[in-house]
C-alpha cells in the first residue's frame, strides 16, 4: 500500500517538475477560497460548464452523421434535412444524442440567464470584477452566435427563414449593409454556401472562441475572487495565514455542493430529453419539421424562445429617425438590448453591491426590468398586433430605462449599511 | 543590447519597420480568406432569366415562380382590385413609387407593364420573409376592418397593397421589388430580362 503511495508521490513529483499540476490544482480548486455563503443562485456557473461539455460531446457525435448539404436528394428532400431525419430514425441512439443537443441549447440559455441575473442581484459585475463580466458578455454573444448558426443546420422551414431574417438584419446597416449580408450568405439567397459556412462556424470557429473565453472568465474570477450574496469582499478580513476568514476551499466544499446541483439539473434535463424534447414547440419548433422552402414563409415565424425578448424589441421599433429607416433603428435597438449589460459596471453608482442592502428604487427598477423582459419574451413568440406592438414598445422603454437611468437612481437610492462579514452562519468551516 | 541605457535608434527604427511590414503582410494574408466568403463564380453565374406562361392565370389569381432562388409573384388583378389601389394611395408610404424599387417602365399607378398583371419579388423589404397573400377584403381578411386586399408579412407585420406598396408606419421601409421583366407575346413573361422594352 505505502509502496504504491510512494510510487504515486514520486510520479506526481516527476510531473510537477515539468508541469504546474499541483500548483494549479491548489490555485483553482483545493486552495481557491470562495465565500462560505453561496446560495441557490451560485449553482449556475458550474451548470453552464456542464452544459458546455454536453454540447461539445453530443455535437462531436452528431457531426459524424450530419451532412451540411442543401441540394435535393433522390427523394427531393434537402440532404441536410434528410441527414437529421436519418440521425433520428436510423442511427443507433441518434435520437438521444440529438435530443440532448437540442435540449442542451435551451438549457444553456436558461442556465446562463440565471447566471447573469445572479450577477445583477448581487452586483457581481462591480469593481474589481468588470473584466469577468465583460468576458461573460462575450461568452453570451458567442452563445447567441452558436445558437443562430446551429439553428440553420437542420435546414427546416424555421432554420431557413430564421437565418434569412437575421442575415438581413445586417443589410440594414447604411452603406455597407447589403454587401455585408451578401458576404455572410455567400450567395444572393440563403443557400448551400450559407449552410456550409454556418456549419464551419458552429462546429469549429465559435466553439474555439467560446472555450477560450470561458478560460479567461474563470482565470479573471480566480484572480480577484468570487463575489457573494452579501456583495462584500471577503479578502478584506484574513486570518494569520492570509486566508479569508469567510472563505472555504472550493474543493471539496463547493465541488460537493455543485455536484448536488448537477444531479438535480440532470434529473430535469433527462425528463425533458425523454418525455418532452420539443417542450410544446418552444425547444424544437414544429415548423422546422418541414424541409426549407425558399418560396414560402410559414404563416407564423418566431425565433426560439431564448431570442424572443430581443426580437420583440426589434419589432417594437416602427418609427424612422434622422432620415434613416425604422428597420435600421430596430436592428440597433435589438443589438443594444442584448449587449447593454456590458455597461453595468459603469452605470451602477450604488454604494451597496448586493440587492440585500440596496434601496427601494433599485428594487423597483429591477422588478420592472424583469417583468418587461418576460413580457417581451412572451410577445416575441406571438404574431404582432397593434396592441401587442404598443405593449412591446412600453416594455422596450422600461428595459432601456433600467440601464440608462441607473446612474441617477442608483446614486440617490437609500441603501442599508453593508455588514463587515458575510451573514451566513451555516455550512462554513470553523476557523 | 543596451549601451548605458541609451536606445539605439537605428535598431529601434528597424524594429518598427519590420513589425509594420510584418503586420501588413498579415493583413494581406487575410484578404484571400475574407474574399473566399463572397459568392463564388458558380453562384454568380446562376440566376438565368425565367420564362413563365401566364395564359392560365385567371383574374384574381396569383402564381409563384422561382427566380434567383427567390419567389416571384405574378398576380392577375381584377378591376376591383385595381380600383382598390386608389383607396390605398393615402395609406402607403411611397404611393408614387419614387424609390427605385422597380424598373422605370413600371413606375406607374399599378407598378406594372400591363395594368392588371403585377410581377413582384415576394420578399419583404424589411428582413426578407415572404409575405402571405390576403386577397379577401374587410374584416373577413383578419387583417383590419378596412383592409383593401394585399399582403401581410408573417414575420414583423408589414402590410402591402395589391401593387406591392408598403403601408405607412410598418417596419418594412420600401415597396416590394418589381424585377426586370418583359412580355414575349401576350401570355409569356420573361423574368430577369427586359431587353428591347424601354420605358
Amino acid at each position: 500500500m505505502s509502496a504504491v503511495n510512494t510510487k504515486l508521490k514520486d510520479l506526481l513529483g516527476w510531473v510537477d517538475e515539468r508541469f504546474p499540476l499541483t500548483s494549479n490544482w491548489k490555485a483553482h480548486l483545493s486552495e481557491y477560497y470562495a465565500p462560505k455563503n453561496f446560495n441557490f443562485w451560485y449553482f449556475f456557473g458550474s451548470l453552464a460548464l456542464l452544459v458546455l461539455v454536453i454540447q461539445i460531446v453530443t455535437g462531436i457525435f452528431l457531426v459524424m452523421h450530419f451532412k451540411p448539404d442543401a441540394s435535393l436528394n433522390a427523394a427531393g428532400v434537402p440532404v441536410a434535412f434528410a441527414s437529421v431525419e436519418y440521425i433520428m430514425r436510423d442511427v443507433p441512439w441518434g435520437w438521444l444524442i440529438r435530443y440532448m443537443h437540442s435540449t442542451g441549447a435551451s438549457a444553456f440559455f436558461i442556465v446562463v440567464y440565471m447566471h447573469m441575473f445572479r450577477g445583477m442581484l448581487y452586483g457581481s459585475y462591480r469593481k474589481p470584477r468588470e473584466l469577468i463580466w465583460i468576458f461573460g458578455m462575450l461568452i453570451f454573444l458567442c452563445l447567441m452566435a452558436e445558437a443562430f448558426f446551429g439553428y440553420l443546420l437542420p435546414w427546416g422551414q424555421m432554420s431557413y427563414w430564421g437565418a434569412q431574417v437575421i442575415v438581413n438584419l445586417f443589410s440594414a446597416i447604411p452603406f455597407v449593409g447589403p454587401d455585408l449580408s451578401l458576404w455572410i450568405r455567400g450567395d444572393y439567397v440563403v443557400g448551400d454556401a450559407t449552410l456550409n459556412r454556418f456549419f464551419a462556424f458552429h462546429v469549429i470557429a465559435v466553439p474555439l472562441v467560446l472555450v477560450g473565453l470561458v478560460v479567461a472568465h474563470i482565470l479573471a474570477l480566480h484572480e480577484v475572487g468570487s463575489n457573494n450574496p452579501d456583495g462584500i469582499e471577503i479578502k478584506k478580513k484574513k486570518d494569520a495565514k492570509g486566508i479569508p476568514l469567510d472563505g472555504i476551499p472550493f474543493h471539496p466544499y463547493y465541488t460537493v455542493k455543485d455536484i448536488m446541483g448537477v444531479v438535480v439539473f440532470l434529473m430535469v434535463f433527462s425528463l425533458i430529453v425523454f418525455f418532452a424534447p420539443e417542450v410544446g414547440g418552444y425547444f424544437l419548433e414544429y415548423n422546422n419539421f418541414f424541409p426549407a422552402n425558399p418560396m414560402q414563409t410559414p404563416p407564423h415565424i418566431a425565433p426560439v424562445w431564448y431570442f424572443t425578448p430581443f426580437y420583440s424589441i426589434l419589432r417594437a421599433v416602427t418609427y424612422p429617425l434622422f432620415g434613416i429607416d425604422a428597420k435600421f433603428w430596430g436592428v440597433v435597438a435589438m443589438g443594444a438590448s442584448a449587449m447593454i449589460f456590458v455597461l453595468l459596471p459603469w452605470l451602477d453608482r450604488s454604494p451597496a453591491k448586493s440587492i440585500r442592502y440596496r434601496g427601494p428604487i433599485y428594487k423597483t427598477f429591477l422588478a420592472a426590468f424583469v417583468i418587461s423582459f418576460f413580457v417581451l419574451g412572451y410577445l416575441g413568440v406571438l404574431p404582432p398586433t397593434p396592441v401587442r406592438t404598443l405593449v412591446s414598445q412600453i416594455c422596450s422603454v422600461i428595459y432601456f430605462a433600467f440601464f440608462l437611468l441607473m446612474p441617477i437612481y442608483s446614486s440617490i437610492d437609500k441603501c442599508k449599511p453593508e455588514p463587515d462579514r458575510v451573514t451566513s452562519s451555516g455550512h462554513g468551516v470553523k476557523k | 543590447m543596451s549601451n548605458d541605457g541609451k536606445v539605439d535608434c537605428s535598431r529601434r527604427r528597424l524594429l518598427v519597420a519590420t513589425a509594420t511590414i510584418g503586420g501588413l503582410g498579415g493583413v494581406a494574408a487575410a484578404v484571400p480568406f475574407v474574399a473566399s466568403m463572397m459568392p463564388s463564380e458558380r453562384a454568380k453565374a446562376a440566376g438565368a432569366p425565367v420564362e413563365v406562361d401566364i395564359s392560365k392565370l385567371a383574374p384574381g389569381q396569383m402564381m409563384t415562380v422561382e427566380w434567383r432562388g427567390k419567389p416571384v409573384w405574378i398576380i392577375n388583378r381584377t378591376p376591383e382590385q385595381l380600383a382598390s389601389l386608389k383607396t390605398t394611395d393615402a395609406k402607403v408610404s411611397d404611393p408614387n413609387s419614387d424609390k427605385k424599387q422597380q424598373p422605370d417602365y413600371c413606375k406607374n399607378e399599378t407598378r406594372s407593364i400591363k395594368p392588371n398583371i403585377l410581377v413582384a419579388v415576394g420578399i419583404c423589404t424589411h428582413l426578407g420573409c415572404s409575405p402571405s397573400e390576403k386577397f379577401k377584403t374587410g374584416a373577413d381578411s383578419g387583417v383590419a376592418p378596412d383592409w383593401a386586399g394585399g399582403f401581410v408579412c408573417p414575420c414583423h407585420g408589414s402590410t402591402f397593397d395589391l401593387a406591392g406598396r408598403v403601408y405607412k408606419s410598418k417596419p418594412a421601409p420600401d415597396n416590394l421589388e418589381v424585377p426586370p421583366h418583359m412580355y414575349l407575346g401576350d401570355a409569356r413573361i420573361v423574368i430577369g430580362e427586359d431587353k428591347g422594352v424601354k420605358a
